[in-house]
């Protein structure tokens, strides 16, 4: 089950477009000043696993992509993001709009309870009041992408926390894509589910970057290895460093990244 | 699917939506200022026509027979304070045992039926709890009384009183029980001494607001009470109560009664004002003590 | 005399005291104060379990010879006539089922959006002082509501609203009539007042409770504040909220003082929410202690057995409603 590591590594990563641009992102929860000063290119139709250890400020990072962190009472943000040359807090931007193109997907699945599981995908269209063509291409569509489909097909009508906690997290993925965004936000997607309901989620993350861009939060380096492209090493609220994922791990620039990726501490 | 976004337009209907969650946001936040507004004039009203008639000659005056000028409630306000001593001696006790009961020793469905029946009592309309009180207590008495009155007070008083009992009683750390019980306390100790005492001062708490029910209450005591234009304390006598007398001059026609039961509205309010208050202040300091 | 820093003697070998004897564990000493104890508390309990039932009984042997005189024709009967002896309830009935629908009527959006407001938008430092304000709404008494409502709002709705109601709504038999300020009108707005803060704090309790996952699961998927709450929260949230109306429903129906000082106390069925009526706690209230013979106390203790079964109904439907909500939520956070 193990997906093939080395290949899609070989390419050489030089024209490899930016997605987000981030510059100088500095987030406050109060007093407290969470990160400080990030500046780092996110790029396109990768994944970019971010790690690093316990409140370092990668969750907020994360939160700082899609003007979530904002909504914590007393939490300020400064700096810029940069997404089709449009900096995501200049004041024209609405960030409920923004949501719609940067999608999040959270720790613990978080299916909605009363809807059923055909509901739960198309929620994010049905919440917006979008008028869908055809929901069931949609719904066939996303839970295929999500490797669902087969499973589920026959029961689409049932409550969508009847599923086990890895299809649910699969679920909410399907949700997300059935919006359209371009770029995929992910908080430590796996940490709720076990060891194989993990692996499928992996998988899943192999085809979804052929068309999205995924930014994924994770403690677990070893997923970190697995799985992304690049990596970026937050310590104490700082960018320590950000490259490619096989020379974070291998030949780390930064001896904290060393010392951390060797499991000196975190 | 194009990778392109273009977030400075607009979505399809998105104009749309967001002005209704405006609107609908904008009504959550007029419905709290609809709320508010009652409030405060019956405040100002209380307030500005009470004050007027306030002087220590209503504590200390009875009332006048129609047509004298002066006069005050005080028969009244000792009376609401009879009352009060009356329910709480049969209330307090009766309530805050049965919440010892379901708390600490109840094991099984006879302490859930307690509360469950304890929650259906709460639901009793206070015009047939007078009913029943009538039936229970008047009529073999063959007269009104403030026994009868504190009865129904009590029985209003009860389902409040158990229930905060018991909460705060579920609210001490087991630690607490464990330790008196390894140094050989025998349950029901631990339990009145140790447990109690520490969940006191929260079911304080709960007693100042269920005091603060029963002050208000009119409609209980208009057949049990009854009322009393002397000043008396006599617990087999009818005696009056300050939300009655309230009533009675409210509805009269005469103006300086009518003053009266303003100056009546305000201290009845007030002293409600102040034990709700003090009951918060109460759950807030021990609660910031606490973390 | 030795000073102490020439004391070098051993300390002489003092005997432990003799450990306590054990045989007495077995004693009923400790026993009996357990005993007593659960005994006497289980009693206060059992009291206070069977206190309802008690109320049941003697509500209905007090009612028996009216039950026995007019059986169902009780519930129907218009006429209230104590001169006669003629008992029929349907007036009251009507006034308090009207009144109390009144005041759903308005209560409910208002409680609604006070409650959404409170829990969901409002800022963290007004929450408290305006939650406190909230239930303070609860605790001004009965009688204090009915003297307002003489004295401010009977007059208001008088001078200013029903004259306007009967100009532009009078073809409707709704608002037809004298605008005498009193009548079932005054009355369900009061009432109104009066159960706000009821089904307010229950249905704010019950929003509270909703995981904020879900939340954040919409917010995430770019939905606006108020679909977030409508669609995410909302939901889940909707059998307590049923159960916190119905709650409020059961106060309005027992609400006795202020709904008897403004509703005109006038036992004829209308149609039109600007004329007197009367509820079943309003007669009882008036005409309790004025009553002489046996048959008239006995019909109106029969008014209060039915005001007691359908408040129990009530109140039991919605405390189940709510329980399942709260139930289903402490399920979820595990």
């Amino acid at each position: 089950m193990k997906p093939p590591v080395a290949a899609h590594r070989e390419e050489p990563e030089a024209n490899v477009e930016p997605r987000l641009v981030v510059e100088q992102l500095n987030a406050h929860f109060g007093a407290f000043h969470a990160i400080h000063d990030i500046t780092v290119k996110i790029p396109e139709r990768r994944v970019t696993a971010v790690i690093g250890p316990s409140g370092c400020g990668k969750s907020t990072f994360l939160r700082c992509l899609n003007r979530m962190h904002e909504l914590v009472p007393g939490a300020r943000v400064k700096g810029r993001v940069v997404m089709d040359g449009v900096d995501i807090y200049d004041r024209q931007v609405d960030p409920v709009r923004l949501r719609r193109h940067v999608g999040m997907v959270f720790q613990k699945p978080n299916p909605f309870p009363t809807m059923t599981i055909r509901e739960n995908v198309l929620a994010g269209l049905t919440l917006n009041g979008v008028k869908i063509k055809d929901p069931d291409a949609v719904v066939e569509r996303t839970l295929t992408q999500v490797a669902l489909w087969s499973e589920v097909k026959d029961k689409l009508d049932q409550s969508g926390m009847s599923l086990s906690g890895g299809q649910q997290q699969r679920l909410c993925i399907a949700r997300v894509l059935a919006v359209e965004p371009s770029v995929i936000l992910l908080d430590e997607p796996c940490s709720a589910l076990d060891p194989i309901a993990t692996a499928r989620v992996e998988e899943l993350f192999f085809e979804l970057r052929e068309r999205y861009t995924l930014v994924m939060v994770t403690h677990n380096m070893q997923q970190a290895a697995r799985v992304s492209d690049y990596t970026a090493f937050f310590y104490m609220g700082d960018l320590v460093e950000f490259d490619q994922t096989p020379r974070i791990f291998t030949n780390p620039k930064e001896s904290r990244t060393e010392d951390y990726v060797t499991g000196r501490f975190g | 699917m194009s990778n392109r976004t273009h977030l400075l337009v607009p979505a399809e209907g998105e104009r749309r939506r967001k002005i209704r969650s405006t609107l609908w946001l904008g009504l959550c936040g007029l419905s709290a200022v609809v709320v508010i507004l009652p409030l405060l004039s019956i405040f100002l009203y209380v307030v500005q026509k009470g004050a007027a008639g306030l002087s220590l000659s209503f504590f200390t005056e009875l009332p006048k027979p129609v047509g004298e000028p002066g006069g005050g409630m005080g028969n009244a306000v000792v009376g609401t304070l009879t009352l009060i001593g009356i329910a709480s001696a049969i209330g307090l006790p009766i309530g805050i045992l049965s919440g010892v009961y379901i708390a600490e020793v109840g094991r099984g469905k006879f302490a859930d039926w307690i509360r469950f029946f304890a929650e259906v009592l709460s639901g009793v309309p206070s015009i047939t709890i007078g009913v029943f009180v009538y039936a229970l207590v008047v009529v073999p008495m063959k007269h009104f009384s403030a026994f009868a009155g504190g009865v129904s007070l009590a029985i209003i008083m009860i389902p409040t009183v158990t229930r905060t009992t018991e909460e705060l009683l579920r609210m001490v750390p087991p630690h607490l029980r464990e330790a008196s019980l390894a140094l050989g306390v025998p349950e029901w100790k631990t339990s009145l001494f140790v447990v109690l005492r520490t969940a006191a001062p929260g079911i304080a708490t709960g007693i100042m607001l269920a005091v603060a029910r029963i002050a208000g209450e009119t409609a209980p005591l208009l057949f049990t009470a009854f009322n009393n234009r002397f000043l008396s304390t006599r617990v087999d006598q009818p005696i009056a109560s300050l939300p009655v007398q309230i009533l009675t001059y409210a509805t009269s026609p005469y103006q300086d009664w009518q003053q009266q039961a303003w100056t009546g509205a305000l201290v009845l309010v007030v002293v409600i004002l102040v034990l709700n208050l003090l009951a918060r202040l109460g759950t807030r300091t021990r609660i910031g003590a606490k973390s | 005399m030795t000073t102490s820093s020439d004391t070098q003697v051993a300390p002489k070998p003092v005997s432990a005291p003799a450990p306590p004897d054990a045989s007495d564990i077995r004693t009923g000493g400790a026993h009996l104060g357990d005993r007593v104890f659960k005994i006497g508390t289980g009693a206060f309990g059992a009291l206070v379990l069977a206190l309802p039932f008690v109320m049941i009984v003697m509500l209905y042997s007090a009612s028996r010879p009216s039950i026995a005189k007019f059986g169902p024709a009780f519930l129907t009967g218009t006429t209230w006539d104590p001169v006669r002896e003629e008992f029929g309830a349907l007036p009251f009935i009507w006034g308090t089922v009207v009144s109390s629908i009144i005041a759903l009527v308005i209560a409910v959006p208002v409680s609604l959006g006070v409650a959404i407001f409170l829990s969901e938008l409002c800022p963290q430092k007004l929450r408290r002082p305006l939650g406190f304000l909230v239930e303070l709404l609860a605790a001004i008494p009965s009688v204090v509501y009915g003297f307002w409502g003489v004295f401010v709002l009977v007059p208001w709705l008088r001078d200013s609203v029903e004259p306007a109601l009967i100009r532009w709504f009078g073809f409707l038999p709704l608002f037809r009539g004298q605008p005498l300020g009193f009548g079932m009108l005054a009355a369900g707005l009061v009432l109104a007042i009066m159960i706000v803060p009821t089904i307010a704090s229950i249905s704010r309790e019950v929003l509270r409770a909703v995981p904020d996952t879900q939340r954040e699961a919409a917010i995430g998927l770019g939905a606006t504040p108020w679909d977030t709450i409508r669609r995410a929260v909302l939901p889940s949230a909707r059998s307590g909220i049923v159960g916190a109306v119905i709650l409020g429903l059961n106060r309005a129906l027992g609400e006795t003082m202020a709904v008897t000082m403004v509703i005109g106390n006038r036992p004829k069925i209308s149609t039109s929410l600007l004329d007197p009526s009367y509820t079943m706690a309003s007669v009882i209230a008036n005409e309790f202690t004025e009553a002489d013979k046996d048959i008239y106390i006995s019909a109106l203790s029969q008014i209060g057995l039915l005001l007691f079964g359908v408040a129990l109904i009530m109140n039991l439907v919605a405390r189940w409603l709510v329980a399942n909500v709260r139930k289903r939520s402490a399920g979820k956070a595990s």
